[in-house]
């Protein structure tokens, strides 16, 4: 048995937390790795059922390790469970322990490659923002080989060239550089904080950008602090604890040096995690208060601007339909904000799908690292886009766009569809 | 025994998609539950999608010796599909493909593994319902429901799921088709074997496809709320708005640990000093149920409430039974283990045995809460427990006992829609006497004379108790 065995499993994973779940099945249509994968280990009861086995040491945590992983950690079972059961710590324990349960095995070139994404990128924005235009995903394809062996070698380059077909353009070098301080035409109602995010804020510049804009127009000094880094969900998924909790004690202490009324993002994933960082430190009682601080002051931009007044100046004359990001929904549990918001744009009308909280399958970087799963859920997701007829997806979570994207491509109706982030409307109807 | 088990998979891989065939220790792990206690572990859990598919696997099983549970979605609240003797699970969630709905002749017909709330959102949309509404209808299938006879809080006056099937596709314990019943309302010729199929928990067959009966859907309904200072007054309330001929759709009640667990949870600004909350719902035309709740108010008020509230709007409605939905989620707050007993009593008797529920839990200091379809009088003791602890657990044993013993000495049943499964076998005798027991033992012998099918359920093995633990 390794290391991670031998300690107290029962510790390690969220194991008390299993016994809020009896075992009523609510969850079950909820979750859309249930309904496309059909099985029971694939569902949250299920999943919640194994952590509990493998802590009482019934079965070997191998045996966690595809169900742990083929989640998509949208958290869709939340809302659902009569009893509250808290997967998402269920789920982050068992990452945790499979991921220090295989730390051993990370000797080889393709974990050094993986690592080196992760330690040495990621965190770095700057770094990012180099690697820049040339792309996140093809930094991917040019790490393939040493990826071998690693579940990224999934990304099989077919399955790249999809993701490049619907990856915005890069942005020249003029356009990479931005302000970091913005001032509002009069005196500022809200002096909020902006964190634009690492890898979207290479491949979504131009949304961060919008925001900002937007903040500004509607009366807030916006200012990108130094120092911030990424902020360790992708981390965090992965079980990569140690990381997360750098990561996000370099983000607070950033932020602790301005009184910002917000500290505001405009990307659903990255929101939800900043949101939770208190979880992150319930074993040191300094930096859970100094995390929720943070924490509660963490906004998505709707929130933000609905409570704002912006400056409409023209229509804006589609028919959309909205994907909320289940980061925003489930964990950041914002679900009107953003809609009225949208409705409230001048020329737009709204058409709301069916079962619109059901997850798109792109959940971090999951579509690239299980690409047919995703790819299930995602046409799943394309069933209710088609019941109805608009030219418009809206998202609020780069994430969620790239992988709506992708959706409408594999319907064929590029042409007919567009997929926007809600900023984008909302900067197109000010006029920005 | 491994011999025999490794001849039914190996010919079971050459006959049936081998991407329905769950071996891996994980996958049947998932299966080694329901929503009661007990986890057993299957050899083999089967996801079939075609009847022929079952038909040749129960051979195989016969053939074998492997014994088979048929599972819908595994939220039995009685053990139902536990593989208590290892064997094969068929999982017949994912038979979900047929969902047909026939207006004309007003009734649905439906492949075993379809949720049974999606047959009545289906059939709303021509105007028709399926009355049928488990609480767990979101997630339980028309299967499990057909097998456990289930009902709900429209049972009242709706009937439950055995006055709504009309014609069953069974295959047989030895592995036949056979049909039952047909897509008229009445049928007579011969024995009623469609309604013996139903509340069979799975030990005559397994349900391969159902033709179910819909009914127009109400037009219309109204919603009232009434706290009791006295739990007997509201008892009364129950009895005599039916003897004045008003059926209610749903007739709900709470009782005081109830209604404090809601305001510690999620204050709704309840009552915390009365006895019981009445929950009443009426249906039907929109002119008559207007006059109706205006009766059932005065009715109300004349035995002893405190409040009465009739909701004005749909979403005033939505509030009021906010309070019951909310039951759940907040007793569970107190402690995370929930025991959920349906042991139902003639309407008369429900004061009585509120009397003996409250000293049960008493004399065995739990917290038990009552809250249920008072209306039928299946009323739900649930009792809150922890199930790391021993001690406590015991006392529940005991407590679930006595509850059994009193629900059958003020002459009603041991369960009114949960079933028997493994959880209440040692019960049967007592509820039935040594003959009845013994006759339906003879139906089940003579359907399946190799005992493959759901062993271990309905009938106690000798000695058997009542265990509510998982190791
Ligand atoms: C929170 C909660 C609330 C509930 N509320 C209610 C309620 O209000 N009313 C009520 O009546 N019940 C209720 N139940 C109990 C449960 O939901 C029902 O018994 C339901 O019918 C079980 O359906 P299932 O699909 O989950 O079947 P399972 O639990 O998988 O199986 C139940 C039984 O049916 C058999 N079975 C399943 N499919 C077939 C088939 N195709 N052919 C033959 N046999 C089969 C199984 O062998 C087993 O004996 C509740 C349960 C929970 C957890
Ligand atoms: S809904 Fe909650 S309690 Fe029920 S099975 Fe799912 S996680 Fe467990
Ligand atoms: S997080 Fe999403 S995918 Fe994972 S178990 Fe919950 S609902 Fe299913």
């Amino acid at each position: 048995m390794t290391k991670v065995a031998k300690q107290n499993l029962k510790d390690k994973l969220a194991y008390d937390e299993t016994f809020s779940c009896v075992q009523c099945g609510y969850c079950l249509p909820a979750c859309p790795t249930y309904q496309t994968m059909g099985k029971e280990s694939h569902s949250p009861r299920g999943r919640i059922n194994l952590v509990k086995l493998a802590a009482e040491g019934k079965i070997p945590l191998s045996r966690l390790e595809e169900p742990i992983d083929l989640c998509l950690g949208c958290r869709a079972c939340e809302p659902a469970c009569p009893t509250n059961v808290q997967y998402g710590k269920i789920l982050e324990s068992a990452k945790v322990v499979l991921f220090e349960e295989k730390k051993e095995e990370r000797k080889g070139v393709s974990a050094r490659a993986e690592d080196f994404l992760f330690n040495h990128i990621f965190p770095y924005p700057s770094r990012l923002n180099k690697i820049g235009s040339s792309m996140f995903f093809y930094q991917l394809t040019g790490m393939k080989k040493a990826l071998h062996a690693t579940k990224l070698i999934n990304v099989l380059p077919e399955r790249l060239s999809k993701f490049d077909k619907i990856t915005p353009k890069p942005a020249g070098p003029f356009q990479r550089r931005r302000e970091h301080h913005l001032l509002p035409k009069n005196q500022p109602v809200l002096k909020v904080g902006f964190f634009p995010g690492c890898i979207m804020d290479t491949v979504f510049r131009d949304i961060n950008n919008m925001s900002m804009k937007l903040l500004q127009a509607a009366g807030c000094e916006v200012e990108i602090v130094d120092q911030q880094t990424c902020c360790g969900a992708l981390h965090s998924h992965r079980g990569d604890r140690q990381t997360a909790k750098e990561l996000a004690k370099q983000n607070i202490e950033a932020f602790e040096r301005e009184d910002f009324a917000y500290i505001v993002n405009s990307i659903g994933g990255c929101g939800a995690m900043l949101s939770e960082y208190h979880h992150l430190f319930e074993d040191d009682m300094e930096w859970y208060e100094r995390a929720k601080a943070f924490a509660s002051k963490t906004k998505d931009i709707s929130y933000v601007l609905s409570q704002l007044e912006l400056p409409f100046k023209k229509d804006v004359q589609l028919t959309v339909t909205y994907q909320p990001s289940c980061h925003m929904t489930n964990v950041q549990k914002l679900t009107d904000e953003p809609l009225a918001l949208l409705k409230s744009i001048p020329g737009i009308t709204f058409i709301p799908m069916e079962k619109p909280n059901k997850c798109c399958g792109s959940a971090g970087i999951y579509n690239l690292v299980h690409y047919d799963e995703s790819m299930d859920i995602l046409d799943e997701k394309m069933k209710d886009v088609n019941q109805v007829s608009v030219d418009g997806i809206v998202t609020t979570n780069p994430g969620c766009h790239l992988q709506m994207k992708l959706g409408v491509e594999r319907e064929g109706k590029s042409d007919q569809i567009k997929v926007y982030h809600l900023v984008e409307l909302l900067g197109e109807a000010c006029g920005l | 025994m491994i011999e025999l088990l490794n001849g039914f998979l190996k010919e079971l891989s050459h006959a049936i998609d081998n991407r329905k065939v769950l071996t891996k220790e994980e996958d049947r792990y998932c299966y080694s539950y329901d929503a009661s206690f007990g986890q057993y572990l299957p050899d083999v859990v089967i996801q079939p999608t075609e009847t022929e598919e079952v038909a040749t696997l129960v051979k195989l099983a016969n053939k074998y010796g492997v014994p088979i549970y048929p599972r819908g979605q595994g939220t039995s609240l009685s053990g139902g599909p536990l593989p208590v003797e290892g064997g094969a699970v068929i999982d017949c969630s994912q038979w979900n493909q047929k969902l047909e709905i026939y207006p004309e002749d007003m009734i649905a017909v439906v492949s075993p593994g379809v949720l049974t709330s999606s047959i009545d959102q289906k059939a709303n949309q021509y105007g028709l319902m399926y009355a049928p509404d488990p609480s767990s209808s979101n997630v339980s299938t028309i299967g499990g429901n057909l097998a456990e006879n289930s009902g709900g809080p429209r049972g009242l006056k709706y009937g439950v799921t055995k006055d709504y099937v009309i014609g069953l596709e069974v295959v047989t314990p030895e592995g036949d088709i056979i049909k039952t019943g047909g897509r008229t309302v009445k049928n007579v010729t011969g024995y009623d074997l469609t309604k013996l199929i139903v509340g069979s928990e799975g030990t005559l067959g397994i349900i391969t496809e159902a033709i179910l009966r819909l009914i127009p859907k109400p037009q219309a309904t109204e919603t009232l709320m009434a706290t009791f200072h006295d739990i007997v007054d509201s008892g009364k309330a129950i009895s005599t708005i039916l003897q004045t001929g008003i059926v209610p759709a749903k007739m709900e009640m709470m009782d005081q640990a109830s209604i404090r667990a809601v305001e510690d949870y999620q204050p709704l600004g309840l009552p915390t000093d009365v006895e019981a909350i009445l929950l009443i719902e009426l249906d039907g035309h929109q002119v008559a149920i207007k006059e109706e709740i205006e009766k059932v108010r005065v009715t109300c008020e004349e035995m002893g409430a405190k409040e009465v509230k009739v909701a004005k709007s749909k979403e005033e409605a939505l509030e009021l039974w906010k309070a019951r939905k909310l039951v759940s989620p907040a007793i569970v707050k107190i402690k995370p283990t929930k025991i959920s007993e349906d042991a139902t009593v003639p309407r008369s008797q429900i004061p009585a045995m509120f009397e003996r529920l409250k000293e049960i839990r008493e004399k065995y200091h739990l917290h038990l809460v009552v809250f249920g379809h008072a209306g039928d009088g299946n009323l739900h003791p649930n009792i809150i427990a922890d199930i790391r602890d021993h001690e406590e657990m015991e006392r529940v044993e005991q407590a679930v006992e006595e509850i059994f013993h009193a629900a059958v000495e003020l002459g009603g049943t041991l369960s009114g829609e949960h079933g028997i499964g493994t959880m209440k076998s040692p019960f049967m005798e007592m509820e039935l006497g040594e003959v009845g027991l013994e006759m339906m033992k003879r139906i089940k012998e003579s359907w399946d004379p190799n005992h493959i099918m759901n062993p271990g359920k309905i009938f106690p093995s000798p000695g058997q108790r009542l265990v509510l633990r998982n190791d």
